[in-house]
């Protein structure tokens, strides 16, 4: 197991490293001059694009930039540009060429709203998923199935703004229920925050539900027709117990893994939906910061991401080897 | 299935499969598909008003740029005016709000647009993932282990993330639907890849491909004639299945604004626009959203029926439930 864990960690190290070289190299290498991005709109003097150039590194080779860049969220770097000394503390990700923040900190400021949207929206997504396809494989050929069915296939093909949009029309324009959606955070008013957080939720679970309503259906239907099922009905055990027990326990274990990689994707594969209902997470900070061609807070944000995902691919594996001790670790 | 759409590729005369996977039979099951044949039925549709929209649009009258102020409502922010969002005789789906640009021209346009850009992308990464999978299969282990694991980076890369940052960043003198088709390409292939590559290492222990091997034929030969053949059928289902994904992904890039640029229309971007909208002229948002909804279903249903046809397994399971 140990030898197992050191292995699945040093190969997401490895991946992570490629990441990052491709991430870094192919935004740096891209936009033209970085230093004149710096300056903004405002039109710079050749010397003070120059010192903006020394202080940021930008004048050595690529190779050494992301060098430094690495070693600055290892162990923080320390800029200077002219007289003043800027250190910047691990994990640095350098500045935003807007706002002049540490890329960091813009992070977190972030992260609290991506993550109240996509746990809340997880929730439901996986309860009502799951619910739907167990009753689905339990019915199956009836009505039930036939809805859970046809709601899966058009819960495929709505994209999230659309969901969106339609609940928006619905609920804050015809019923006027709720009003338009804006952040609150958790910890000033947990009842604003949830009010304000619903649609998106319900909009964000549309999509996801679907996909989980199928799998949760074949993984369920497999289950039911294995052998050790057929033998504990054959032992007299009461159909509430043989499914309650033992079938949902098998078939649920495949989703652990997918759950957990939906989970890490979702973090920042929300832009839609914090798009379209205005939540300040960490996918608007990506589309504004693409938009400025702030690099900075774009390789951040894309870094991040990939982080998150490859831990989560690592985490699912061993999770999926505890959860079912049939899969041998190699 | 191979005959037909091989032919169509030029691939050479069929691998030896049994008969009922012959492409006559395929169509016979496909046929009894109910859904699949009315997705079948709207994809040509879909397809054949993108190719004649300027057509459409000439017979409608109308063109995707000419503003129409007058038929806006100032006093109420620039909505249509008219009931449902203008729809009339002289603009068949109403007329955007604000510039009074004729919807049923721009929803037209849109779809040459989505169709063209998803089934483009999804021919791409149809090719490298063929490549690349077939590549792994064949060409001995240290070609897999490195395209295995490059495949798996693939999939385990943030791609909408990464989309999103590419797109953004490319200069905007770059043809944004070719770069829209080249970033979708570059992500989507992986899957083709896993599933070719899978079929590659099955096929290859298969006593004809031996013995073909036997005959002096190796490398892309072998590849060509005797694998890819036996290929087609999981790689057509998978890519039936490709095309709704591309064309929600094109939306989403365009709806975030780093797709397909203005003035060229594209569904995404119409809904992005309604985003302001949606209060006072809800029709903004139904037209494209309904128009985007049943294309990606569609296909789906398409898709579906297709595997379903193609795999007797699949067809046995679905039978076995009703």
């Amino acid at each position: 197991m140990a030898r197992y864990l050191l292995k699945r960690v040093l190969g997401a190290l490895v991946v992570l490293l490629v990441l990052s070289a491709v991430v870094y190299l192919i935004f740096y290498a891209l936009p033209g001059n970085p230093a004149q991005l710096v300056c903004g709109p405002k039109t710079c003097q050749a010397d003070q694009l120059h010192r903006i150039e020394v202080g940021l590194g930008l004048d050595q080779p690529i190779w050494l930039q992301y060098w430094h860049f690495l070693v600055g969220i290892v162990a923080g770097r320390t800029y200077s540009g002219g007289p003043e000394v800027i250190h910047c503390a691990a994990p640095c990700l350098g500045y935003s060429y807007q706002t002049g923040e540490p890329v960091t900190g813009l992070l977190l400021d972030r992260l609290p709203v991506s993550l109240s949207l996509i746990v809340g929206g997880f929730v439901i997504w996986v309860t009502v998923g799951v619910a739907l396809g167990v009753l689905s494989a339990l019915r199956r050929g009836r009505a039930v199935d036939r809805i859970a069915t046809g709601l899966t296939l058009a819960g495929n093909s709505t994209p999230v703004f659309l969901v969106g949009l339609l609940l928006l029309i619905v609920f804050c324009v015809y019923l006027r229920w709720l009003p338009f959606p804006g952040y609150q955070a958790l910890t000033v008013n947990p009842l604003l925050w949830a009010q304000n957080l619903i649609l998106p939720w319900v909009a964000l679970s549309v999509v996801s539900a679907a996909v989980y309503t199928r799998l949760t259906r074949t993984s369920m239907l497999e289950t039911l027709s294995e052998d050790h099922i057929r033998t504990f009905r054959a032992y007299g055990l009461p159909e509430r117990r043989v499914i309650g027990r033992h079938a949902l326990r098998g078939a649920l274990t495949p989703l652990i893994t997918i759950g957990t990689i939906d989970l890490a994707t979702s973090l920042t594969g929300t832009t839609l939906t914090e798009s379209l209902f205005g939540l300040p997470g960490l996918g608007q900070l990506l589309v504004s910061s693409v938009r400025n061609i702030d690099l900075p807070v774009v390789v951040g944000v894309t870094l991040l991401a990939g982080a998150v995902i490859v831990v989560a691919n690592a985490a699912a594996d061993v999770l999926y080897s505890v959860a079912d001790r049939r899969v041998a670790l190699a | 299935m191979t005959t037909e759409a091989l032919a169509a590729d030029e691939i050479g005369p069929p691998a030896p499969v049994p008969a009922s996977t012959g492409a006559r039979a395929v169509w016979r099951k496909l046929r009894r598909e109910r859904a699949a044949m009315v997705g079948l039925a709207v994809v040509v549709l879909l397809i054949l008003v993108a190719v004649a929209a300027p057509l459409l649009t000439a017979i409608e009258g109308q063109d995707y740029t000419t503003y129409h102020d007058t038929l806006l409502n100032s006093a109420r922010g620039g909505v249509p005016t008219g009931d449902l969002g203008g729809i009339g005789g002289a603009h068949w789906l109403g007329v955007e709000p604000q510039t009074g640009r004729d919807l049923f021209a721009r929803v037209v346009y849109g779809a040459r647009v989505s169709l063209a850009v998803a089934i483009s992308a999804t021919v791409l990464q149809l090719l490298i993932g063929l490549a690349v999978g077939l590549t792994a299969g064949l060409a001995g282990r240290i070609a897999d282990g490195v395209l295995s694991r490059f495949t798996d980076l693939i999939l385990a890369f943030p791609s909408l993330i990464f989309s999103i940052a590419l797109l953004g960043i490319v200069p905007q003198s770059f043809p944004r639907p070719v770069l829209l088709v080249l970033v979708l390409a570059l992500f989507g292939w992986a899957g083709t890849a896993r599933i070719a590559r899978g079929q590659a290492l099955t096929l290859k222990t298969r006593d004809y491909v031996a013995a073909a091997r036997l005959a002096g034929g190796g490398g892309f030969r072998l590849a060509r004639r005797e694998i890819l053949p036996g290929l087609a059928a999981p790689v057509i289902t998978y890519a039936a299945l490709m095309v709704p994904g591309n064309i929600i992904a094109e939306a989403g890039l365009s709806f975030l604004g780093v797709g397909i640029n203005p003035p060229t229309p594209s569904w995404g971007q119409m809904l992005s626009a309604a985003t302001t909208w949606f209060g006072g002229d809800p029709m903004y948002v139904f037209v494209p959203g309904v128009l985007l909804f049943v294309t990606v279903l569609s296909f789906t249903l398409l898709g579906d029926g297709l595997r379903n046809a193609l795999d007797p397994r699949s067809t046995n399971l679905s039978r076995r439930a009703e």
